[in-house]
């Protein structure tokens, strides 16, 4: 087991991504950050209050989307997938979403979050936020804009991001 | 994690951890059905029929629109106007559609047992979607998971169901569904309507006093009088029936506390359920039939998803 991130390096990591957002979005009046069920939530939950912390009084919209209805592998001798909630309940047509997901690795997560995104409107522009980036290992033409750390790790390795709220604490590990 | 059946044949033989999947994932698809688009792609490649032996209307449209929901391509079959009057066997019927690429089957018919004797002769999911005097399972999941959204919970609630017990598999699988979840149950209805051995066999409580039972109930199911069902008169006349074991506006205010009123329907209205109760707040008929909908994706999305492991 390799540790790529500390609770210290989280915390870094998580302020500095929020403030490269504020750059690109500043006031966040047409933005919305939408974090993926399950896993991309804890890191959506801190960047949510991480920029209301360093905004405040600005209304930031924040919603939470489900991809298991839109998986690519459903009924393909997968693992059944039991739902998660989705919780959108503003507008995100003519809207900046930022998707916010702990690791980018096939981008089929990814794929299947556009795909769901679109069934609740038409935003003016999509970007991804992730938290670790594994380079080499994408089965699909898809980027992140904002990443927390790149990282080099074979297929069979498993990058594994731990939160305080349901871990204990905060760290990125390679086991 | 995954259903423990690979059919829904009833609620007998599902475990309580399956009816808490069926629940856990019903109220997401809720959630589906209050977007601007009400509508998911993931059986997008499968092809569901609806073997509709004997009428219905809410519970078939129901259905139709659960699996269009969830994108799945859908073929709908009624007996009447079929070769079944031809003579052909539910069988032959059934291996006919299947060889034409269909994945799921549900089924309604009047025979109790059809969907069983079915299920070890075709190898597709099957759904019963009423099946004679026996069960009718996405009924009963479909009123306790309305139970669970107005109360919070189906454990510890007491449910009176009230009216023609004999004849209805809505009963039964209710029967079967609020007890796996921890309810207590009570059949109201005259004797005649009420089957021997309820208590024995099934663990639940007896009465012939619709007021005792309303009176003791957090949660009234009112079951429809079936007409059609009783080859001998079992009561005397509707009117006596309704004066008798019906629920009026002035039998609920006479308790001492406010009861949810449920039913299946079709209503009869005046008979077993009056008006001004059924329009009622304290009527959630409405939310059963919304309801509905969401948990019959539930059950499909399960069966689809469990046929690929």
């Amino acid at each position: 087991m390799k540790t790529i991130l500390n609770d210290t390096q989280v915390a870094i990591t998580v302020d500095r991504l929020c403030h490269q957002l504020i750059e690109n979005h500043l006031d966040f009046s047409q933005t919305v950050l939408i974090g993926l069920q399950p896993r991309g939530i804890f890191l959506s939950e801190r960047i949510y209050r991480t920029l209301q912390k360093l905004l405040p009084g600005v209304q930031i919209h924040y919603g939470k989307l489900d991809i298991t209805f839109y998986r690519d592998d459903f009924n393909k001798g997968s693992q059944l997938h039991v739902p998660n909630e989705t919780a959108i309940d503003f507008s995100i047509e003519n809207k900046r979403v930022v998707l916010i997901d702990d690791v980018l690795y096939t981008g089929r997560t990814t794929r299947s979050a556009l795909d769901a995104m679109l069934d609740f409107g038409r935003p003016s522009a999509v970007e991804l936020l992730v938290l670790i980036d594994r380079r080499f290992t994408r089965q699909l033409p898809i980027q992140a804009d904002y990443t927390g750390r790149t990282i080099d790790a074979v297929m069979s390795e498993k990058v594994k991001v731990r939160w305080a709220e349901r871990d204990g604490a905060d760290e990125v590990v390679i086991e | 994690m995954s259903l423990s059946v690979n059919h829904l044949l009833g609620i007998r033989g599902l475990q309580r951890q399956d009816i808490e999947l069926i629940f856990q994932t019903a109220d997401q698809f809720k959630e589906v059905l209050q977007r601007p688009i009400k509508k998911v792609p993931t059986l997008r490649d499968t092809t569901i029929v609806n073997l509709f032996f004997e009428n219905s209307t809410r519970t078939r449209i129901s259905f139709e629109l659960a699996e269009k929901r969830l994108g799945a391509d859908v073929v709908n079959f009624s007996a009447s106007g079929s070769s079944v009057s031809k003579g052909e066997t539910l069988i032959d019927t059934v291996n006919n559609i299947l060889s034409m690429k269909v994945d799921m089957v549900v089924m309604r018919h009047s025979a109790t047992g059809a969907p069983h004797f079915l299920s070890k002769h075709i190898d597709v999911p099957i759904v019963n979607a009423g099946d004679g005097i026996n069960e009718h399972p996405t009924q009963a999941l479909l009123d306790a998971f309305s139970i669970r959204e107005r109360l919070g919970s189906v454990t510890g609630k007491k449910v009176a169901i009230c009216g023609d017990i004999m004849h209805s598999r809505v009963a039964l699988s209710n029967i079967y569904c609020l007890k796996e979840l921890g309810a207590e149950v009570t059949v109201v209805g005259p004797p005649t309507l009420i089957p021997k051995y309820m208590e024995s066999a099934l663990g639940v409580n007896v009465s012939y006093n619709i007021g005792e039972a309303l009176e003791w109930c957090d949660v009234a199911n009112v079951l429809r009088i079936q007409l059609e069902r009783q080859n001998t008169p079992l009561f005397s006349s509707l009117r006596e029936y309704s004066l008798s074991y019906g629920v009026n506006r002035e039998l609920l205010d006479s308790l001492k506390k406010e009861i949810v009123i449920m039913h299946p329907g079709p209503i009869n209205r005046g008979v077993e359920l009056s008006s001004d109760v059924a329009d009622s707040g304290h009527s959630i008929i409405l939310n059963q039939v919304e309801n509905g909908v969401a948990v019959r994706m539930a059950v499909l999305y399960l069966l689809a998803g469990k046929k690929a492991e």
